[in-house]
């Protein structure tokens, strides 16, 4: 609580202090208030009354004492309508306070945040500019789904204010809305294409980030944009530096080539383009070298540079990422410098470029040698940093420099921090075994370290030696014998263990002291820790093998104590190793390879940097520091073979060629030119019939022409004078003279327009000198035309020069047949589509013939029941007719009806409330109506294209109510009779960004022909196009109101899917009709199977069954995960199965049966560890998952009668662990449990459960475990098998389909695992998966590609 | 999805944690003091429940140490970025894919700016003065995203706390929240506010440096090298735009810079050009390189001891001066941390004072000012745990001193300019040297 507040308290008097005093106390538990709540609620009126008070001092009292509960993480949500009153104080701090407070109460009372709304949309208006932004922050803050249109309203509006500070709160309102509503995602694209264009530097950090969390992968958005972007770098602030970075780093790595690999680079279209003094250099390079650096990657290398002076470690790291990712390797150089001057910074700088420079010093070393003593270690430093800095000096040592090394590390074994010691002691291992020449003198270090007086340091020694003498086999019998005498007196089991294994790998060599040993460890053998107990019964097992005369009874005594020893893994290693070695009747052929499987050749260990395989993930993010990828982590892509078209980015190219052009040399030919100078004179005759808008439409047509075809520096202002002079076309300019001049401006607008945007270097000076009188001459006229232009130029720039070719010539005659290139291509945004509507539209409608409606369905919706219309009841439906009011609008037919017994008066449309642009023509009123009598009425609405719904009011002489029309998106179409020519045709213009797919399940009785018209016109008024093909459906329409074309296509795949395509360039319109299409297209996907899954899921499921199906979703992680969490799909997923696995490269998701949901985990772990035992992944593979367990839909996970909030294993290899929270005592897992023990651990709220620990040791040496464990999880095993089998197949439905037939009804996996047993003992041959999976007692085992870990 | 109780009973709708994976940068924060209270949470987005820094908890647990708690720890629908500082942890909550340094940065910026407003960076400040640490961190992220994190925009947006502007707020009703744009949010340089208006118009430049060094036991430099900053004062009206050059810069191998700074005049002319800010920042931030030879001021004279199978040992270090450029050494301070078995000592020392801490066992010897006539020693016996075999290693001493007037490298300043304003400012450069990371193995 502030002193302040002390003060004020004393003057609001009375009993206040007790009450502070209270608080005071209860800050202690700020969550656990629970017991204080009677005394909350006192002071809550206290403060309530405060805030009703009419004093500011009083209010901004109550203000910061309830700010103060929200920053202690009290309720005070119970305040809100007291608070929300005054939110349009005028003292500036209470309503800074109430903005405080509504975001964050706002979400929980949306009904009454709603009343603060009005008050933002008037401070939106406002003419102070840090009102206006506050205002968009708070709104967009405020997180209530209905004020969606609101907020996307505002942005809009903030998006163009002038004030950049403004428009940079319009930026982060984006990222607000984005994550309130995803839906708005087309729309809020618009924006970011808009604000990316800003030149400001305050607006570009936030845009990109913007950028980034809602459409990172439109990256075609920052072409235009990416020169701007690397100029204004540098003045950026620095937050958006670091952003801007990231982002172009990904960018670059898509659009450039390699400056890796020596080799061709491409050959550079636009190396005239940039002849300035650098690309002179540049030019002079690529004569000695193959590969050019595209200028533009070289700009962002070059404009980066200067940031790694700056104070900001984020940025320094950025461009650090950016240089070790995409510059070439012999300048990443410059980036160590900055690098190791961060180490100066705190402590978690530290620890993140340390982990930084660890992954770039594996794969070049050189970076960082001359900065080897920057890494010496100091004791005062954190372990975390000193193990870091240690992993830094190893990856550099080298021969030269390992003696240094040494000297030092002798310096860390002896520090006081052990745990750093035994880091050492690792590290003068992994220096052994990578510099050859000083292993002999690492090992002599080593084992001297064997007679330290610190149990830690020995130990570690003794395993560190353990793994060097497997990887030498030169003899080493000395050290052996000195290890074994060891065993005395070193009780750290991991050192004991490898000792005894040691001994055991080489006991032919010490074959005196290993039978020693062997008696030694079977009087302790009860006592000892469970790894050691492993490797005392393999040493027993190894000496039988090959000294049975001295050992046989010490072995088969170590067997017997084994047998009844506590832990099961014991209890089976001593059973295989019985069955192994002793021979009897029952052990079949394999026990005559016990010695060739006991005393195998062992593959030796790998040393390795645990940071070796880090650097495929980008440097500096956080899922590099993890080591395991984040959520919403981007992938940064391969170079490409062949760099995409560098001209896109060519936005600024019309003056920055002039700037860079040598005078004389933009006069050559241009080899396109006689072709534009043919159009300009069609142009020119047709002048005077065609309207000024269409003849400037393809003027500016024609200089994007130029402009676009252009490799050399040609302007279009040179190029027209060229044209005169070369074609002799003076008369024609100068009959043009006026229009001309006006064209020229428009140029000239263009030009100084996007120079400007390009960088400080402006270089319009010599334009605007010769320029310049006819600018002035114009201005006025063409400065109307200008933004037009502009837009228009865009769209065209992307199109391909057919196409131009055929715009150009044709635009002028309308012919029906070559019209379509007037439809925007896919480049353009819906904003630039309504622009250019006024264009369009006649062109468009040529082409397309409105027909009749294929089918009206008769669905009436309900627009006033009769219960709140006092009797008078309304239906409407939607005709399906062309509207007779007006060609934008829709008719939708009213149905009035009268329920009373009296007449009803007067029945009349009252106020309407339209969204903007919405436009409705009224039925006439009404006089009377009579009892049970009923009238039809048309109204006709102009939706504009949207969903938006239109009210109004219905009024009778009485009353009036309020009533919506909601239009299906159906019903905003016009059918269009095409024919399949046409529509392919279109279609093809409708590509990319206009076009929007989904995949379809349903029976195949679903995909006849009929059906799906059938389902389609109900859902949609659209027309059919006859369709040559048996299985494609096409359907054509178009919108009322802007008349775009809306193409629907049905492709019938294999089996039961199909594909539905729509192709608009309404786009928002096409998902929202795409997203109604599907369930209709999929509905009543096999009626029966539905139901007969219900019935399972109704019916108590058998214990057994443990496991039954595996779902594994694709692997594009999170966008298939997020459906699945709540989409049907996902649902019926679930249902179909008792248990459902989900998972993706990092997160797996298990839906089970909540009584069930522990049986599902149990046997995914033991799949996944069968999985490693068996074929021997690198147990680094599963490091760090997480799997979290969800309970099915709304049931709550139970278990033993505890209920499990959530529950979440985690699997930090090799522990597993397993939190979930619960209200009660933790529950006793332990029988269940097939690996270790299970112990359990409360930490607060939370439990901990530990279940089982996998070592390393125990996988490696259960190699020779294979046959048996395959007994034991045959099943799992086989699924695991399965997975693998068809990774990477593509059809792996199939699977699914053919177990499917194969199940035995009611056989459950006990039964099925025995069954398979046996079989695989009596067949006594490994069986192939597929026949295995026959007979799995699975329902549909479906696996999906590339998804198994 | 998933409901999650929170203490006072009230079901907080959590955001599903995939579908939303669009959700960067700083989620919220919290404020953790050394006992693991929370004491201050803030949300820029949907509410987190404190549940979360469980994680955190639970990490710190396993650490031992402060210093040891990871700075980004992994939760099943969160990541947790952390830093340390002034005993206080600030525990930021992240649901996405981010750069770490980006929030660590961050969050230093926000600990920087509280020392900068309450004058320390701690729980009873920050307690103190919740309304104000509330508005900051409103006005420094919005979004998540770093808004404004200037110190001299903030200040114009949101009042420092002084008594007097309490007390005068008290009384008219007025507030510390400013009602206009800063003037610098616009500008292109948005550090420095416009109308700045001083009587008195001085610039001050504090040059220190530190010596970073390992010795070895027989007194040799394993590394040593120097890290410089330049700590500018700036109290000038208007919009003076300074340059200041320097008679050896090329001594600077490796610079950071203000963002004031105009790094093309640094790279043609090594001249440091720009318009300050005003108040108190870092200008440069540099390091000499390793390569030039570094002075070492002081030496040490040490013999540590423990006798084998004897629960005593012996403890003697005498300092003096070396390279000392004719100047004083001050303010020295030993810092030794003793083994774990050290049970406590008796030193003798002849000069200045010493504590033993036999919790922490850390050893402090205040020293002063070395006087070449006498040098200073500490002498006597070290206790050890009767029984535990003796410490394999003996510490490492860790130094402090200071030499006023002195920049070790030679770095040395030419001249300050001032352009674009008439007056005539007071001009004042300060050299000090310093131990850094200043550590003798024994």
């Amino acid at each position: 609580m502030s002193s302040n507040s002390f003060a004020y308290n004393e003057q609001s008097g009375g009993g206040e202090a007790t009450e502070l005093g209270q608080e005071a106390a209860s800050t202690i538990s700020p969550s656990g208030a629970f017991g204080l709540f009677s005394s909350d609620m006192k002071k809550n009126e206290d403060l309530k009354q405060m805030l009703e008070s009419n004093k500011d001092s009083a209010k901004l009292d109550a203000m910061k004492r309830i700010v103060g509960m929200i920053a202690k993480g009290k309720n005070a949500s119970e305040l809100f309508p007291a608070v929300v009153k005054n939110v349009a104080s005028k003292n500036i701090e209470i309503k800074k306070l109430v903005y405080v407070y509504l975001v964050r109460y706002a979400e929980e009372q949306q009904d009454l945040a709603l009343l603060s709304i009005s008050t933002f949309q008037r401070a939106l208006k406002d003419p102070n500019q840090l009102i206006r932004a506050s205002a968009l922050r708070v709104l967009s803050s405020i997180r209530v789904p209905i004020i969606v249109p609101i907020m996307m309203l505002a942005i809009k509006e903030a998006s163009a204010d002038l004030s950049p500070y403004v428009r940079k709160n319009a930026a982060h309102a984006i990222q607000k809305l984005y994550s309130l509503d995803p839906e708005q995602k087309e729309m809020l694209i618009e924006i970011i294409e808009k604000l990316l264009k800003d030149k400001s530097t305050l607006v570009a950090g936030s845009v990109v980030m913007a950028f980034e969390e809602v459409c990172p992968d439109r990256i075609d958005l920052i072409h235009k944009n990416y020169r701007k972007l690397c100029n204004l770098l540098v003045d950026v602030e620095e937050w958006g530096q670091v952003v801007i970075i990231h982002m172009l780093t990904r960018y670059a790595r898509t659009q450039f080539v390699s400056p890796w690999k020596e080799g061709d680079g491409l050959e550079d279209n636009e190396k005239d383009f940039y002849d300035s003094d650098e690309e002179q250099k540049e030019k002079a390079d690529k004569r000695k070298r193959p590969y050019t650096m595209d200028p533009d990657h070289r700009l962002l290398i070059r404009n980066t540079k200067p940031l790694l002076q700056s104070r900001n470690a984020a940025v320094v790291m950025a461009v650090a990422q950016l240089y070790w990712h995409i510059a070439p390797k012999s300048e990443a150089g410059i980036i160590s410098k900055s690098l190791v001057r961060l180490l100066r910074s705190n402590r978690e700088v530290q620890y993140i470029v340390l982990q930084n420079i660890a992954t770039m010093s594996i794969q070049r070393k050189g970076m960082f040698e001359p900065y080897l003593k920057s890494f010496y270690v100091r004791s005062t430093d954190p372990t975390m940093i000193k193990i870091l800095k240690l992993e830094i000096l190893t990856n550099l040592a080298n021969e030269a420099n390992i003696s240094t090394l040494l000297r030092e590390f002798q310096t860390y074994v002896k520090s006081q921090d052990k745990q750093f010691a035994a880091a050492t002691i690792q590290t003068i291992g992994r220096c052994a075994t990578s510099i050859t020449e000083v292993s002999d003198t690492c090992l002599n270090g080593l084992v001297c370290l064997l007679s330290n007086r610190d149990e830690i340091v020995v130990a570690e020694s003794v395993v560190v030696i353990k793994k060097l003498l497997q990887m030498q086999p030169i003899q080493h019998g000395e050290i052996i014998k000195h290890m074994a005498k060891l065993l005395d007196s070193i009780t750290v089991p991991v050192a004991r263990a490898s000792i005894l294994w040691l001994i055991g790998e080489n006991c032919e060599r010490v074959p005196k002291i290993a039978p020693d040993v062997l008696r030694k460890t079977a009087k302790s053998f009860t006592s000892e820790d469970d790894l050691v107990k492993l490797q005392i019964l393999n040493l027993g097992a190894k000496l039988y093998l090959t000294n049975s005369k001295q050992t046989k009874l010490l072995t088969q005594y170590i067997l017997n104590l084994g047998k009844y020893d506590q832990n099961y893994d014991i209890r089976d290693r001593t059973r295989f190793i019985r069955q192994l070695i002793v021979p009897n009747e029952k052990s079949g052929a394999l026990s005559k390879y016990a010695k060739k499987i006991f005393l195998a050749q062992k593959p030796a260990p790998l040393l390795e940097s645990p940071f070796k395989d880090r650097d495929h993930f980008q440097l500096g993010t956080l899922s590099h520091t993890l080591n395991t990828k984040a959520t919403g982590y981007l992938e940064l892509s391969n170079w490409p073979e062949v760099a995409p078209d560098p001209s896109v980015r060519n936005v600024e190219v019309i003056e920055l060629a002039k700037e860079w052009t040598p005078a004389g040399k933009a006069k050559k030919e241009n080899p396109d030119e006689k072709f534009y100078s043919e159009s300009e004179e069609e142009e020119d005759s047709s002048e005077s019939s065609s309207d000024s808008e269409s003849a400037s439409g393809s003027e500016s047509g024609e200089d994007e022409e130029e402009d676009h075809s252009g490799d050399s520096g040609e302007d279009s202002g040179e190029s027209g004078s060229e044209s005169e002079a070369g074609k002799g076309r003076a008369a024609k300019h100068a009959k043009a003279r006026g229009k001309g001049d006006s064209k020229d401006v428009d140029k000239e607008k263009e030009n100084s327009k996007s120079s400007e945007s390009s960088s400080g270097e402006s270089s319009s000076i010599e334009e605007s000198s010769s320029d310049s009188e006819s600018e002035s001459e114009s201005e006025s006229e063409s400065e109307s035309r200008t933004i037009t232009k502009a837009k228009e130029k865009k769209t065209k720039q992307d199109r391909n020069p057919l196409t131009k070719d055929v715009s150009l010539l044709d635009l002028d005659d309308f012919n029906p047949v070559s019209s379509p290139v007037v439809l925007p291509t896919p480049a353009l945004s819906p904003s630039l589509i309504a622009d250019l509507e006024g264009l369009n539209l006649s062109a468009t409608s040529s082409v397309i013939s409105v027909s009749t409606p294929v089918f009206v369905p008769g669905k009436t919706h309900v627009l006033l029941h009769r219960m709140s219309g006092k009797g008078l009841a309304a239906h409407y439906f939607f005709p399906r007719q062309p509207c007779i009011f007006g060609d934008k609008m829709v008719s939708v037919q009213i149905t009035l009806n009268n329920t009373t017994d009296q007449k009803i008066e007067n029945i009349h449309v009252g106020g309407k409330k339209l969204p903007m642009g919405m436009q409705m023509h009224v039925f006439n009123p009404i006089e009377s109506l009579e009892p049970a009598g009923s009238i039809t009425v048309s109204v006709g609405i102009d939706f504009c294209d949207s969903t938006q719904t239109a009210s109004f009011q219905l009024c009778t002489k009485d009353d009036c109510f309020s009533v919506n029309i909601q239009p299906p998106v159906g019903e905003l179409l016009l059918p269009v009779a095409m024919s399949e020519k046409d529509f392919k045709k279109e279609q093809g213009m409708l590509s990319g960004m206009n076009e929007t797919s989904t995949t379809i399940i349903a029976a195949p009785q679903n995909f006849a022909s009929s059906v799906i018209l059938q389902k389609v016109v109900n859902v949609a008024n659209v027309g059919v196009v006859p369709s040559g093909q048996d299985n494609v459906h096409r359907f054509a329409a178009k919108t009322v109101h802007s008349g775009s074309l809306m193409l629907v296509t049905v492709e019938l795949k294999e089996g039961s899917t199909a594909q539905l395509i729509i192709n608009t360039e309404k786009t928002v319109i096409g998902s929202v009709l795409l997203r109604e299409l599907k369930p209709v297209l999929s509905q009543g996907k096999s009626p029966g199977e539905q139901k007969g899954l219900r019935s399972e899921m109704e019916t108590e499921p058998k214990p057994s069954t443990l496991l039954s199906s595996w779902h594994q979703t694709p692997s594009e992680d999170k966008s298939v995960l997020a459906p699945m969490c709540a989409s049907e799909d996902a649902r019926a997923l679930t249902s179909g199965a008792h248990g459902v696995v989900a998972r993706t490269q990092k997160q797996t998701l298990l839906w089970g049966h909540p009584r069930r949901w522990w049986a599902v985990w149990t046997d995914f772990l033991e799949v996944i560890s069968a999985k490693a035992l068996h074929d021997e992944t690198p147990p680094g593979l599963f490091q760090n998952f997480t799997y979290t367990l969800l309970p099915l839909e709304t049931e709550s996970v139970e278990v033993q009668g505890v209920k499990l909030e959530q529950v979440t294993i985690n699997w930090h290899f090799p522990v597993i662990k397993i939190f979930y929270e619960t209200e009660k005592s933790p529950i006793r897992l332990a029988h269940r449990a097939n690996f270790g023990g299970v112990e359990s651990e409360t930490i607060s709220s939370r439990t901990i459960l530990t279940v089982g620990t996998l070592r390393p040791r125990f996988l490696r040496d259960a190699r020779c475990f294979r046959p048996v464990l395959l007994r034991v999880a045959l099943v799992r095993t086989l699924l695991c098998e399965l997975a693998f089998l068809y990774q990477g197949k593509e059809n792996l439905a199939h699977v699914g389909d053919s177990s499917n037939s194969a199940r035995p009804e009611g056989v459950n996996l006990e039964d099925a695992a025995s069954h398979q047993g046996r079989a695989g003992v009596d067949g006594a041959e490994v069986q192939t998966p597929a026949a295995c999976l026959q007979s799995l007692p699975f329902k549909d085992v479906i696996v999906l590609q590339n998804t198994f870990i | 999805m998933l409901c999650v109780r929170t203490g006072g009973g009230s079901r907080l709708r959590l955001s599903l944690p995939f579908s939303n994976g669009f959700e960067k940068m700083i989620h919220s924060l919290f404020l953790i003091n050394c006992s693991g209270d929370i004491f201050l949470e803030k949300h820029w987005k949907s509410v987190v429940s404190q549940s979360v820094c469980d994680y955190f908890f639970e990490a710190q647990e396993k650490a031992a140490d402060v210093e040891n708690v990871p700075p980004v720890i992994s939760t099943p629908h969160h990541y947790l970025i952390s830093i340390y500082r002034d005993k206080l942890f600030f525990v930021s909550v992240i649901q996405t894919e981010v750069p770490p340094l980006f929030v660590i940065e961050f969050l230093h910026r926000v600990a920087d700016t509280f020392q900068d407003y309450f004058g320390e960076c701690s729980e009873a400040a920050i307690k103190d003065n919740v309304v104000i640490v509330y508005e900051l961190l409103e006005e420094m992220l919005d979004n998540g995203f770093p808004l404004a994190t200037e110190s001299n925009i903030l200040k114009e947006l949101i009042k420092p706390p002084t008594i007097l502007r309490s007390v005068v707020n008290s009384i008219t009703g007025s507030s510390n929240v400013g009602d206009t744009l800063p003037t610098g949010q616009l500008s292109n340089i948005p550090w420095r506010r416009a109308g700045v208006k001083y009587t008195n118009n001085e610039a001050y430049f504090d040059v220190v440096e530190e010596i970073d060094a390992i010795i070895d036991k027989s007194g040799s430099t394993v590394f040593a090298e120097i890290q410089g900053v330049i700590d500018a004062c700036i109290k000038l009206s208007g919009m003076p735009d300074l340059s200041l050059s320097f008679m050896n810069p090329r001594l600077l191998d490796d610079v950071s810079f203000h963002p004031c700074i105009r790094f093309k005049r640094w790279e043609s002319e090594r001249v440091l050009s720009f318009i300050p800010p005003d108040g108190n920042f870092r200008l440069i931030s540099y390091r000499v390189s390793s390569q030039n030879l570094v002075a070492i001021p002081v030496y040490v004279k040490h013999s540590i001891s423990f006798k084998e199978n004897s629960s005593c040992g012996r403890f003697d270090i005498t300092i003096g001066p070396k390279q000392n450029m004719g100047k004083t050494i001050e303010g020295i301070t030993v810092t030794v941390h003793m083994p774990k078995v050290v049970l406590n000592m008796n030193l003798t020392p002849t000069q200045g004072s010493y504590t033993f801490d036999p919790v922490t066992k850390v050893l402090t010897w205040d020293v002063g000012k070395i006087t070449p006539q006498k040098l200073p020693s500490l002498k006597g016996l070290v206790n050890l745990q009767s029984g535990a075999p003796k410490p394999e290693e003996n510490p490492s001493l860790n130094i402090q001193f200071k030499i006023q007037q002195l920049a070790i490298s030679g770095l040395k300043v030419n001249r300050l300019d001032m352009y674009g304003e008439k007056y005539k400012p007071f001009k004042g450069v300060k050299y000090v040297t310093k131990a850094g990371k200043f550590q003798v193995r024994t």
